[in-house]
């Protein structure tokens, strides 16, 4: 009986060859280990996952709700709001501090979600956008950006509000500026306003709005 | 960014054990400028302490009249501080000069102090420099130095120190208490803290690898004003051309140096009768300036005179 036609010396290296292949590949992805019968064709080229580290468990607090992540520690708050929790109001602007998009409120205080790493805030209570009012009834200060058209294109937006959320409370702390007297407690003047907002970049430049709007809105809370 | 470990310091003294047995590790607490050096990869650290949650954000009053301040307070925290604005005014208002209100809610008075140089060519990945890649030489030298030093520079490096608190903190002849990696508590003027760039501009500080900065100790304030002027570029959040700090008859400037710059000669001159403009003079006869940095020269003139007219009439 003739063997089959496949089982000739050559066909064997070329096998051999082949599982060689897939056995130097498996050891990054498994998922491959068992397809010996891959032949013929290149494997397509995957990035090794080489994260020899395990996911750190970290639960934050966001939007009133714990929320639990096995997480990179490389992964910044910004990117476990967005790309793990799905809030993409946060948005990622500069992703180096500079523009204010990525506000958010953790235990009350604005911070750029972009500069801190999840793994930083486990246990902490995050307010992103999303938990900021509701689509049948606005936050006064998102009533407020509406009402006086502070915006263009919106981006950065959710950083603006989440941002004047923070701002108000420090005043109302009387945590100072440099348009504070020495000594004196802040008031909401323009000079205050635009100074203490200086880290929220608008770049359609609805800067005049913005302030017009925060002034209504701290109006209407006070 | 590169892949790095990472984990909770339960206490002072775990945090600088666990930095001296692990190579490559660094301390993080705010994370402000260290995570955006890690994004560039500047910065490589293979394992994180966060020293952001130990019990030293506190400040305290002192037995002697001198106010201590934790290492991981943040820096709105401590500008906001009845104590501080009241008896350190100089100190709040460096603090609110520098950065933006997001920053400065998570950054830490530590980690304002280790902050590394602002300088384009450090952070240009593209360009030699001395400071990140030691030995490739200094683009900053023949380069777009506009904001480069006047004051201890050398031919490996010209970058300066761009922390507004630390020049307010030279001025009031602070502190800086820290935690060895064998466990010592030491303490240590905030001017011995800094590097000159010499010839290892790679070496920013006189702190032994793995220490910690626990805190900062305002000694009492001495009589007469205090005032923190700067220049930038922006009327906010940007860093500063120069800065000046008075506090009575001690004066420190900003954005001059590779660490904050205590004008001795300037003082020296003002104790022995000079005018603000003579005294200021003296300490600028002192000064290197490469060309594009020459405007450095007279607007350190104008602003040092006028700062301390200002700290006189208070």
């Amino acid at each position: 009986m003739p063997g089959p036609r496949w089982n000739d010396s050559e066909g064997a290296r070329q096998g051999a060859a082949a599982s060689q292949r897939h056995a130097e590949f498996s050891i990054w992805v498994p998922a491959f280990a068992g397809m010996s019968g891959f032949l013929g064709e290149e494997p397509p080229f995957v990035r090794p996952r080489r994260l020899g580290r395990d996911g750190l468990r970290t639960t934050i607090n966001v939007n009133g709700a714990a929320r639990s992540l096995d997480l990179d520690p490389r992964t910044t708050l910004l990117d476990a709001l967005r790309e793990h929790l799905k809030l993409t109001g946060a948005k990622k602007g500069c992703d180096h501090g500079q523009c204010g998009a990525c506000t958010v409120l953790v235990n009350g205080v604005r911070i750029n979600s972009c500069l801190s790493l999840a793994v930083m805030h486990d246990g902490d209570e995050v307010i992103s956008i999303e938990g900021v009012g509701a689509v049948e009834k606005l936050h006064p200060v998102q009533q407020a950006f509406l009402k006086w058209d502070a915006f263009q294109c919106g981006y950065c937006t959710p950083g603006q509000i989440c941002s004047t959320l923070g701002m108000l409370a420090e005043i109302e702390a009387g945590v100072p500026s440099q348009e504070t007297p020495p000594g004196g407690k802040p008031v909401l003047s323009d000079a205050e306003l635009r100074e203490r907002m200086s880290g929220n970049i608008c770049r359609c430049s609805a800067y005049p709005q913005i302030v017009a709007a925060i002034k209504d809105a701290a109006e209407q809370m006070a | 960014m590169k892949a790095f470990t990472y984990e909770r310091a339960q206490s002072a003294a775990a945090a600088v054990k666990a930095a001296a047995e692990t190579p490559g590790a660094r301390f993080i607490a705010g994370g402000t400028n260290l995570l955006d050096l890690m994004k560039l990869e500047i910065e490589q650290p293979q394992h994180l302490i966060d020293v952001g949650r130990l019990p030293m954000a506190a400040i305290e009053d002192g037995a002697d009249g001198a106010l201590r301040i934790g290492g991981a307070a943040s820096n709105s925290h401590v500008a906001a501080d009845a104590r501080v604005r009241a008896r350190y005014p100089v100190l709040s208002e460096a603090i609110v000069a520098g950065g933006s209100p997001q920053l400065r809610n998570k950054a830490s008075v530590a980690g304002n102090l280790l902050q590394r140089t602002r300088c384009a060519y450090f952070y240009d990945t593209s360009k030699p420099c001395n400071k990140r890649q030691p030995g490739a030489g200094c683009g900053a030298l023949e380069g777009l130095n506009r904001n480069a030093a006047i004051f201890g520079a050398s031919h490996a490096c010209i970058a300066t120190h761009t922390s507004d608190m630390a020049v307010a903190l030279a001025a009031l002849d602070a502190r800086v208490e820290t935690l060895t990696p064998s466990g010592e508590a030491r303490s240590f003027p905030i001017l011995e803290l800094h590097r000159l760039p010499g010839e290892r501009p790679e070496l920013e500080t006189h702190l032994i690898p793995g220490e910690l900065i626990t805190a900062v100790v305002l000694p009492p304030p001495p009589n007469g004003g205090q005032v923190y002027r700067k220049v930038r570029d922006r009327a906010s959040y940007a860093g500063g051309l120069v800065s000046v700090a008075v506090v009575g008859g001690q004066l420190a400037l900003g954005m001059v140096a590779l660490k904050p710059w205590r004008a001795a000669e300037a003082e020296g001159a003002l104790a022995a009768g000079a005018t603000p403009a003579e005294a200021i003079a003296k300490e600028l006869d002192g000064a290197s300036p490469l060309g594009r940095n020459d405007f450095k020269i007279s607007l350190v003139a104008r602003l040092a005179a006028a700062a301390i007219g200002e700290g006189r009439a208070q």
